[in-house]
């Protein structure tokens, strides 16, 4: 057994010392009738069998590493520093646990002290915790704490309809056992609207507001929506004032990357900010591991849920770091506490600490640049197609949504298979009234050429037979 | 000699990154919305590394030294796992590619599902819940909606021992149902006799009960069967907490012994480094009464055509994360799965347990062991209170045990043992190691009736002394100033 | 170990104290409940209008190893909050009885009072409690 050391004389001198004749009497405690099951298991391979088996399965995926893509819609394809890697592989970091013994785990406390300071730059923030499992875990924990600054006398959550849907069904997960009600959701129409008049004005955000009253604990919008909707500091600023008047928390969830470039919702009102940071330095590995970060105001901390580093001096006066305000936490105040979260997404984190200190305010704004310029460049392109029509006529970032000629899983389809891309999300499959709209996303990892391609691929795609491909899809 | 913060080394002007040349025609920014400011700090790349070099030199992991914390199973991380989350085919896989397109991984994750449920003992898996808290949430959950489904909306308590990790009661609050504690006994079982008396007070109103086993004592309950026996003659469900699963694997499937639903900490188990307190991964295993309450998506083959496929359970209790899972650690804990199959699996909690066994023993005399007169599994509760040495507590001792180069095990944990040092030294350690290990403490039992400042100024030989936790407390600094608020 | 008691106080076994000034009743923890929280690092109180039950939380009071309820020894309707506690948490481990007062609360049943412990009984009351914890 490669992981264990010990030989069998080793074992037979420890099991003198224990005092028993064999391991097996060990396990006296275990029921005789269930101990020992055979396990029908794979048999055991060696490594260089095992990496051959996973190479094999991994040349079953066609891989974004090898193709160009333009899927985004939460999960986010941007550069990742080689530096990043290199320091996350650090045996001290990787291999440690969540720090308790602060004398010997500086390293961790310090890097997410740093982590916590630079999520506060890049939100407006005044404090942050080390992170939640992913931005949908986040918002939820969000929705939680609202309801503890609330003190349990608000049960009203108003959600934007353009928070990712799977943080919706998330939010809706978590809280099954509280009895709140959650408003908002339907609001989609108003969001559609839009797209095909009143560019420019907000109507969503004016008709969430409407569902403002004194039982509401908080109103999550995301910014950029779902649908790569930017809204401006005004408009998100005159919502924080009309959630503030009736003492509610204003929650929004952001793209990291945007920040790089757009004025942080710390500026414009937000109580709490959350958000998915894996574009910080995470790969995409199918969706995990990510990270939710979560910033908010300082008066706030005690209300919230996960583990947070604090500055303090040791012995001889030096400075150091803990983890504080643990009181809060599961395992001191076990059924009050208001999350039961221990393991977070710490290595995510110190990944998010290296990529944002690497980026600098430089190299972060240079990429939300780059993004946003070539996203636009795309949308340019793809919206003089016939067939194809662009409808996000409002501000984005770096997604926008295309209403597209033929079924967008079939597009993808085509995309994948004829030109080697990995085409946009297909809006349909939570919007009822977005069938046939394609969210395409583009980052700087994608070059001038690939958006080229993926231009001429849409329009060649408009004057194909698509029969033999709807057979494939009929089968999904 | 502290190592200055990354924004106290920064200067205007450096980066750490290269980025290409815009190559398409800019686009006016939108009015109104850019930022004028960004604190972020600006470092160059060499200093960058060594910032973070220097920053893990402050730190201890498994791969620098024995790491025998209780209830966490600090096992050594194969670097073989490592490799194959780092295979493009896996890394570089967006979550919302078309099925059709990431069938390998479907693949592997739809045989990690299988293997968990044969080792387990369960009908099905969800990989979706990032860590153990994670799974014991979609476990609660979907015990409660079980029992909504059948009608019964009176059923809200729930069953925790005393013993019991802080995530248990914390999970049953936040899933909105109510608290009953279950003491132990003076074995360091749940209290039968308790037990019936509660379920006598509560049965109609019993949702199940939370229990981990081997407990956190360490030890096996004695009269496990009649608990789960109890617990569903009242109509309740059993919840397993898996967190020791490391002493049963081959040894006894819990769904074999009747628990409903149980949680694996892939990050404890398995083999998946810890990385500073995560990410982990808290796959849930449930009967087959639960199997269509999982939370999804999760993967089946179609009959059909044979095509893997995202499938929703029909009456899951929904998504508890966006997408599928911690996928990177599955893929770990796959590799470590893969390599080895069942006998090598019975090893590894045999060794396990063996280890631990090995410890107590040489310990025994020395520190006081609550419920040292029975074999423990993975680990063994000891007491930081010595003979002689009436002002030394468990604290200074794990501080001194940081001297001698090991990592102090878990303390004041379990609640119910004062002064508790609760220690796993898991498979992977040697003779040699535990041995170390014994005689370091039982030096420091010594130097506690000899030198007892020794003790309660140490540890003297790591990054930095003792910290002041009540000033971090009360006088909150929780970023560095300039880059907060805005 | 020995503590201190207000003899003017009635206290609640949960380690709170409350003191009638004329028809307004004061709320506070006893130099017991302190010692077992040792250093307070924060409270946490009602606010201003809040009702609050006998027996029920009124509020948190942090240290750095734990974090307790204090219970409401007395029914009513909160009047006052001492807010000056944000700032001097503190101000429980040193002056319990005096400066660290949590709530004043107009009483809604003083019939309630019959419940609690004077100074006497209390300090008995403490020291079973501190016979049993001993260990």
């Amino acid at each position: 057994m490669n992981y264990i050391p010990n030989t069998d004389a080793d074992r037979a001198e420890m099991l003198k010392v224990v005092g028993v004749q064999s391991v097996a009497e060990l396990f006296h405690d275990v029921p005789a009738a269930y101990r020992f099951p055979p396990l029908t298991l794979p048999p055991a391979l060696s490594e260089p069998e095992v990496i051959e088996e996973l190479n094999a399965l991994a040349n079953e995926n066609d891989d974004p590493h090898h193709l160009a893509c333009f899927l985004g819609a939460g999960a986010y394809r941007h550069f990742v520093p080689s530096v990043v890697d290199f320091i996350l592989q650090r045996s001290e970091f990787f291999t440690a646990y969540t720090p308790y013994q602060p004398e010997i785990s500086q390293g961790t406390l310090q890097a997410h002290f740093e982590y916590q300071s630079m999520i506060c730059a890049l939100t407006g923030m005044e404090a942050s915790n080390v992170s939640h499992y992913d931005g949908a875990t986040a918002a939820a924990e969000a929705v939680i704490m609202a309801l503890q600054i609330g003190r349990g006398k608000r049960n009203k959550v108003i959600l934007s309809p353009t928070l990712h849907p799977q943080y919706r069904a998330v939010i809706h997960t978590y809280t099954q056992g509280m009895g709140l009600e959650i408003a908002g959701e339907d609001l989609i129409g108003v969001a559609l609207r839009e797209p095909e008049g009143t560019a420019g004005s907000a109507a969503l955000l004016d008709a969430l507001a409407g569902l403002l009253d004194q039982q509401t604990a908080c109103l999550i919008v995301q910014n950029p929506d779902f649908l790569g909707r930017l809204y401006t500091p005004a408009e998100m600023q005159a919502l924080a004032d009309r959630v503030h008047a009736v003492g509610a928390q204003f929650v929004v969830s952001v793209d990291p990357i945007s920040l790089g470039l757009f004025v942080p919702p710390g500026r414009y009102g937000a109580d709490i900010v959350t958000g998915e940071g894996q574009p910080m330095g995470s790969p995409l590995s199918l969706g995990g591991p990510y990270l939710g970060f979560f910033a908010m105001r300082a008066a706030d901390v005690r209300r919230s849920a996960g583990r947070i580093v604090g500055q303090t001096v040791d012995a001889e006066g030096q400075r150091g770091f803990v983890l504080t305000l643990s009181t809060r936490e599961q395992h001191i105040r076990r059924e009050k506490a208001s999350s039961n979260i221990c393991s977070n997404q710490a290595l995510n984190a110190l990944a998010a600490a290296i990529y944002m200190a690497a980026m600098g305010k430089h190299g972060l704004r240079t990429v939300a640049e780059l993004s946003y310029h070539k996203a636009h460049y795309a949308a340019d392109l793809i919206g003089k197609i016939a067939g194809y029509t662009v409808i996000s006529r409002w501000p984005f970032f770096k997604e926008f949504i295309v209403r597209c000629p033929q079924p967008v899983a079939l597009i993808n389809e085509v995309l994948l298979d004829r030109y080697g891309m990995v085409g946009g999300y297909d809006l349909g499959n939570d919007y009822p009234d977005l069938q046939g709209h394609m969210l395409l996303c583009v980052t700087e990892m994608n070059s001038r050429a690939q958006i080229d391609l993926l231009a001429e691929a849409l329009e060649e795609i408009t004057t194909m037979n698509l029969e033999r491909y709807e057979g494939e899809v009929s089968r999904g | 000699m502290g190592e200055p913060l990354i924004y106290e080394i920064s200067r205007p002007g450096r980066c750490a990154v290269s980025l290409p040349e815009c190559d398409v025609p800019p686009t006016p920014l939108p009015e109104g919305c850019v930022r004028d400011e960004l604190p972020l700090p600006e470092v160059a790349e060499v200093d960058l590394v060594r910032h973070y070099i220097r920053l893990s030199q402050m730190n201890y992991g498994v791969d620098t030294g024995f790491y025998p914390l209780g209830s966490c199973t600090m096992k050594y991380n194969p670097k073989v796992n490592e490799a194959a989350a780092r295979i493009p085919g896996f890394a570089t896989l967006h979550p919302l590619q078309p099925e059709a397109s990431i069938q390998g991984a479907l693949g592997l994750m739809l045989e990690l599902q299988e293997m968990l449920a044969e080792i387990g003992g369960f009908a099905a898996v969800t990989l979706q819940p990032a860590a153990g808290a994670h799974g014991e949430l979609t476990g609660v959950l979907m015990m409660r909606k079980y029992h909504l489904d059948r009608g019964a909306h009176e059923r809200n308590i729930m069953l925790v021992p005393d013993s019991a990790h802080g995530t248990n009661p914390a999970t049953t609050s936040m899933s909105g149902l109510k608290v009953v504690e279950v003491p132990s006994d003076t074995r360091g079982n749940v209290d039968l006799a308790a037990l019936r008396a509660l379920i006598a007070q509560h049965g109609p109103k019993l949702v199940g009960l939370m229990l981990t086993n081997p407990n956190t004592l360490g030890l096996f309950d004695e009269n496990l069967l009649e608990i789960i026996n109890l617990v569903h003659e009242a109509g309740g469900l059993v919840y397993g907490d898996g967190a020791n699963f490391n002493a049963i694997l081959g040894i006894v499937r819990p769904g074999d012994l009747g628990f409903d639903v149980l949680h694996y900490n892939l990050h404890k188990t398995f083999s998946t480094p810890h990385g500073g307190g995560g990410p982990g991964a808290g796959a849930v295993g449930v009967s087959a009464a639960l199997a269509d309450y999982l939370p999804g998506p999760i993967v089946k083959q179609s009959e059909a055509d044979g095509m893997l496929r995202w499938y929703m359970p029909p009456k899951s209790i929904g998504r508890v994360k966006a997408f599928f899972g911690n996928f990177g650690v599955l893929v770990r804990a796959y590799t470590y799965l893969r390599m080895h199959g069942a006998e090598g699996l019975r090893a590894v909690s045999e060794n396990a347990v063996l280890n631990a066994n090995y410890l107590q023993a040489r310990l025994r005399g020395v520190y006081p062991i609550p419920h040292g007169d029975r074999t423990c599994m993975h680990e063994f509760v000891a007491q930081g209170i010595l003979k002689d040495a009436p002002g030394i507590r468990t604290m200074d001792i794990a501080k001194r045990l940081i001297d001698y180069g090991f990592h102090p095990p878990t303390i004041y944990f379990p609640l119910i043992v004062p002064e508790a040092l609760m220690i796993e030294p898991t498979e992977t350690e040697s003779k040699e190691t535990l041995d170390a290990f014994a005689d370091a403490l039982l030096r420091i039992a010594e130097e506690a009736r000899a030198a007892p400042d020794l003790l309660r100024t140490a540890p003297h030989r790591a990054p930095v002394r003792r910290l002041d936790e009540v000033k971090a407390a009360k006088e909150l600094v929780l970023c560095y100033a300039p880059a907060c608020g805005g | 170990m020995s503590y201190k008691y207000d003899p003017q106080a009635k206290y609640a076994k949960s380690h709170e104290w409350v003191r009638l000034e004329g028809n307004i009743a004061i709320i506070g923890v006893s130099d017991y409940a302190q010692h077992l929280l040792s250093d307070v690092v924060y409270v946490d109180l009602p606010e201003v209008g809040d009702t609050v039950t006998q027996g029920e939380s009124l509020g948190t009071i942090e240290s750095v190893k734990a974090a307790e309820d204090a219970y409401s020894p007395l029914s009513g309707e909160v009047l006052d909050v001492n807010t000056e506690l944000e700032n001097h948490p503190e101000w429980i481990n040193e002056d319990p009885y005096g400066k660290a007062w949590l709530v004043r609360v107009r009483p809604s049943d003083l019939s309630e009072l019959d419940n609690l412990m004077d100074a006497a009984a209390y300090e008995a009351y403490v020291n079973e409690e501190e016979e049993k914890g001993a260990h």
